[in-house]
């Protein structure tokens, strides 16, 4: 059904054949191995940004065209698809993304961390820790670290060329003379491999430390055209200064739900008299916890 | 000794337009050099091929570089010139903005160069910038404000600054006093002055004030039409100028 191997329709046969058998995960083959290919050079050189010739999804820029385009091209008929948005299987992005793939690719799809082969996410990496044998795919919205310091692509590819990155504590000087401490909270800019400064998208700092992890790590914007990519166990420094180092800090609250005390957490608004609970943002992780029997104190309160 | 900055017959063409032409001179360290010329005569030109921003049509531009001695700047790899650039060279721009990061506070813009060597620590950082904000008469308070809040003559010192943080030992200067009134460029000047002779820096200052010159000035060249057309030390050129041109020149400064 979904094998991706052309064949010549005969008169006859017309019925038998479908758009689809070519067209595996939407997007035409020459596409895919292009795509392909900016990702193994991407593999070969940890955190280097390789462009590609980024494609018009049905779906607009900023909803994660580069993350579904490098899964696209990851995907086989036998993977096992989950989407998260910021954590959360059950929101737009996500759920929008998976029945695309369900659509176009027909792949079984999962919430289950432990249970999918390819992991699309916006924003966070599953605090279930991840295996060899799964990927992790990048929504990226701006892939160079150094944009907002310096507007000129052609400048930013020299100082990468050239490992020119004073310009990066800069940025983390400006924060800590103003804020007191390094305030960058997201998209905080990593070091690969003692080489390329690498924006890891926009996930909380909280998640920084877990990229040096056994699976693939692939990152995809489509509006910028860029793909970049982690190998296993890459070696990832987050930036900071010898005195004020890099602190990978979340809210200080175990989860409402299911009790956790290592996870990241959402802050959600309850009532407008103040009322305020926080819960794990990954909600596969926090469901698996809750039938497991963990039980925070809201859950707690709400059962009785 | 070996000269600091030795130009053998630098030229460089704009199509069929003369930018500067068979450029030839010494720059030996502690010496202020000074180029004079009416607008168009080729100073710009010059001094941005010195410092690497435009690449000459021919000549050599050697420097003794601190490891490896005499070296030519024009045939270095990219980054061997670009970290020149951040350490032993300075750059000070007319126009301010052009030299500084306006959306980084003034203790960032200095310590920008630091960290680019390689500075990890934000408190050495910090005290360097604060150290050098007060060498050039700018206030600690206004250390995380940024240039967009500052005067033009507290902009064009805070460039200064930034590009003085490493101990530099050749500093281009492009109409430093451009653009700024006589009281504040007079107090500029000084504090240039004072600089120049603490660090031991060279310097070479384009500007077309001859009262800059007169003041900063060692020796002086004087371009016409992307020529040299009189070089000489700067007291000797202006009080007895030879080319009809530096009689021009100096004739022309009004005297109050």
């Amino acid at each position: 059904m979904c094998c991706p191997v052309l064949t010549t329709p005969s008169p006859g046969s017309a019925k038998d054949w479908l758009m689809s058998d070519y067209n595996f995960a939407y997007l035409d083959e020459q596409t895919k191995r292009m795509i392909r290919r900016a990702i193994l050079k991407g593999l070969a050189i940890p955190g280097y940004q390789v462009p590609f010739a980024s494609r018009e999804m049905p779906m607009p820029y900023g909803w994660g065209t580069g993350g579904v385009q490098v899964s696209a091209a990851t995907l086989t008929p036998d993977d096992t698809l989950k989407v998260i948005d910021q954590g959360a299987d059950d929101t737009t992005n996500a759920v929008s993304i998976r029945s695309f793939f369900e659509r176009t690719a027909e792949v079984a799809t999962t919430t289950v961390t432990s249970d999918a082969s390819v992991i699309q996410t916006r924003h966070r990496i599953p605090e279930e820790p991840l295996s060899e044998d799964q990927i992790l795919v990048y929504q990226v919205p701006i892939p160079e670290p150094l944009r907002f310091l310096e507007p000129r692509e052609t400048e930013t590819r020299k100082m990468h060329a050239l490992e020119e990155y004073g310009l990066m504590h800069v940025k983390l000087y400006e924060d800590i003379s103003r804020h007191g401490h390094i305030a960058t909270s997201y998209a905080y800019p990593v070091k690969i491999e003692g080489r390329y400064v690498m924006d890891p998208s926009p996930i909380p700092k909280f998640d920084n430390p877990k990229m040096n992890m056994p699976a693939i790590q692939l990152f995809g914007a489509g509006r910028e055209q860029r793909i970049y990519a982690l190998p296993p166990y890459t070696d990832t420094v987050s930036l900071d200064f010898e005195d004020h180092p890099f602190d990978p800090s979340k809210a200080p609250h175990p989860c409402g739900l299911c009790g956790a005390e290592d996870s990241y957490l959402d802050e959600v608004i309850t009532d407008d008299q103040g009322g305020r609970m926080f819960v794990c943002s990954d909600t596969d992780y926090c469901e698996t916890r809750c039938a497991n029997g963990h039980r925070g104190t809201e859950l707690a309160e709400t059962a009785a | 000794m070996t000269p600091l900055l030795d130009v053998r017959h630098l030229s460089k063409h704009y199509g069929r337009q003369i930018g500067c032409a068979d450029v030839s001179f010494d720059l030996w360290p502690g010496e202020v050099l000074g180029i004079v010329g009416e607008s168009g005569s080729g100073k710009s030109t010059l001094l941005n091929c010195l410092a690497g921003h435009l690449a000459p049509d021919q000549g050599e531009v050697i420097f003794d570089t601190r490891a490896e001695g005499p070296k030519d700047t024009l045939t270095m790899s990219e980054p061997e010139r670009r970290m020149l650039s951040r350490t032993d060279w300075a750059f000070v721009h007319q126009h301010a903005r052009d030299g500084l990061r306006m959306g980084v506070s003034a203790g960032g813009n200095v310590g920008e160069r630091l960290m680019a060597v390689g500075a990890r620590n934000y408190g050495s950082i910090r005290s360097q910038a604060i150290d050098w904000l007060g060498r050039v008469e700018i206030g600690e308070t206004r250390v995380d404000d940024r240039p967009t809040t500052f005067s033009g003559g507290m902009q064009q010192r805070l460039q200064i600054a930034r590009n003085l943080v490493t101990g530099p030992r050749l500093v281009f200067m492009d109409e430093p006093t451009g653009g700024l009134d006589v009281s504040v460029q007079a107090r500029l000047l000084d504090l240039v002055r004072g600089l120049v002779r603490d660090m031991g820096l060279s310097a070479i200052v384009v500007t077309h004030d001859i009262a800059v010159v007169r003041l900063l000035a060692d020796r002086l060249m004087v371009m016409k039409d992307g020529h040299v057309v009189e070089t000489g030390l700067t007291d000797q050129v202006l009080d007895d100028p030879q080319h009809a041109y530096t009689q021009l020149l100096v004739s022309s400064v009004l005297q109050v």
